[in-house]
């Protein structure tokens, strides 16, 4: 069942029952589904939650939809690897990389599009609809086949081929718009006032924005019910960010980890890093900037839970870390040559940051961290072919391989006895 | 008539310029304020727009101009 109760303003707290909205109807404030914890605590037990099924799903109890009736493509319980190689290089002795490429759609956004197409069918919507440059649209298309819904995908008309394909095949109604990103920012909002759409990102945003919660609750039950002592999240909008935080203290609240004062850092590339840049100038007004940066699945310019992350950041003692589009590259290949995952570019910011906080001292070699690595690489190829070609071009001989690696290392290997 | 919800970010130099009741002065628009946080080097004011559709859009159109951010209340849609 599910303990949801009401939506609450996050700015005057008002509050309204479970709706499709997504603002105060007083403040334009955003709002937030909260739930009922007395009865949560009373019912909810680590026994119940392993009982369930091995998905995001087992958490349906901390999510606004009962269980029984969710649009599932097999989203969550994504591995938790002790990052051992990584760690060692870079004087982390405990450190842990959640594997969020795993999902269906190759990214954690299917955690909030299940959740957000749950309710969007509870609610009776036909038609599902988001504006996205790769992973959302992605995934909406993938759900909205699932539930046997119709779905508009609003892209820019600039979209490179790979990304178009990894939506196209769910045959939604892919919308190409000819316009800057503001003008498809716009559009998309006036879309969303006129059609009767589940816009999953827009009005079913408080339900949607509920399922990043399930990394945090995977993570303290990977770890055998405990939490970290540090989290590293790419910030984007900062939903993902806020909801990892808003996790790790429900599940304390209902005494099923211990408080142990985690730590939010949060991580951008500089060529968008609008959070990062007002946590640097100790203020909490973002400041909207122009994306420019390979790491586009981070490129908000103006992020909706941008003051939420910082104060999050604030009350968690966290850092922000912004990393240049270099480092992005660099950071990829790190975490591919040292722990075999491929990421996308934002698991690219989440590994140079990484390596950025160590740098700085304000990583302890002994703290328990853990690095959230949120999409698949195969997404976000262009971002490093350049930069990756085969080690050795030879001829079909062995004389020909022997020739050109002795070349290129010196001395060749050991034969066969 | 139209309602549209947005948020006026204000750039350090626009900040002391009465550009809200310019708007409601120069175009058929009723501007309802809602929340607002101004400080002396920068401000945002989110605030309802009522009017023709024409005249919303030509009214943000003006502010646009004078250089000011204007973006739905909910902030970047288009994610990754």
């Amino acid at each position: 069942m599910s303990f949801a109760k009401n939506l609450r303003c996050r700015e005057c707290g008002r509050v309204y029952p479970l709706d499709p909205m997504h603002v105060c109807e007083f403040c334009f404030g955003p709002l937030e589904v909260v739930y009922d914890y007395q009865a949560l605590r009373r019912s909810l037990t680590r026994e119940r939650i392993e009982r369930g099924p091995l998905s995001m799903w087992r958490y349906a109890d901390l999510l606004p939809c009962p269980a029984e009736t969710v649009v599932d493509i097999g989203t969550g319980y994504t591995p938790l690897l002790r990052a051992a190689h990584l760690g060692r290089l870079l004087g982390l002795e405990r450190l842990y990389v959640k594997n969020d490429c795993q999902n269906p759609t190759w990214s954690f956004k299917d955690r909030v599009v299940s959740v957000a197409v749950t309710k969007a069918r509870e609610f009776e919507f036909g038609t599902l609809a988001c504006a996205s440059t790769g992973n959302l649209a992605n995934s909406v298309a993938a759900h909205a086949a699932r539930a046997g819904m119709d779905a508009f995908v609003f892209i820019p008309a600039d979209l490179e081929q790979g990304k178009i394909v990894g939506s196209a095949v769910y045959g939604p109604t892919l919308v190409a718009v000819d316009g800057s990103y503001d003008e498809v920012n716009r559009l998309c909002s006036e879309l969303s006032d006129k059609y009767p759409w589940a816009f999953v990102n827009i009005n079913v945003r408080p339900y949607y924005a509920e399922g990043s919660k399930t990394l945090a609750y995977e993570v303290c039950e990977q770890l055998g019910w405990q939490a970290p002592d540090h989290c590293l999240v790419p910030l984007a909008s900062g939903s993902l960010y806020t909801k990892i935080y808003k996790g790790l203290k429900e599940l304390a609240w209902l005494g099923l980890v211990e408080w142990r004062g985690t730590r939010m850092s949060g991580a951008q590339a500089t060529g968008c890093s609008p959070i990062v840049e007002a946590w640097e100038r100790q203020s909490f007004n973002i400041k909207p900037q122009r994306p420019n940066t390979i790491a586009k699945s981070l490129a908000i310019g103006n992020p909706a839970d941008g003051y939420y992350a910082l104060k999050a950041m604030a009350q968690s003692g966290g850092y922000g870390v912004a990393v240049s589009d270099d480092e992005v590259v660099e950071g990829i290949k790190l975490l591919a040559e040292t722990e075999g995952i491929f990421a996308e570019t934002a698991g690219g910011v989440v590994v140079a940051a990484l390596k950025r906080l160590v740098e700085q001292g304000q990583l302890g070699s002994q703290e328990l961290v853990v690095a959230f690595i949120t999409g698949a690489g195969l997404k976000t190829q262009e971002a490093v072919a350049s930069r990756l070609q085969p080690s050795l071009a030879i001829q079909p001989s062995i004389g020909s391989f022997e020739e050109a690696l002795s070349e290129r290392a010196g001395a060749l290997p050991a034969t066969r006895k | 008539m139209a309602k549209q919800r947005v948020k006026f970010t204000f750039p350090q130099e626009l900040i002391k310029e009465p550009i809200i009741w310019q708007l409601s002065r120069d175009f058929q628009l009723v501007t309802n304020i809602r929340r607002a946080d101004v400080t002396e080097d920068r401000g945002w004011v989110v605030l309802e727009l009522e009017g023709e559709m024409e005249e919303i859009e030509r009214g943000v159109q003006w502010v646009v101009e004078r250089g000011v951010r204007v973006d739905p209340v909910a902030g970047d849609i288009v994610e990754g």
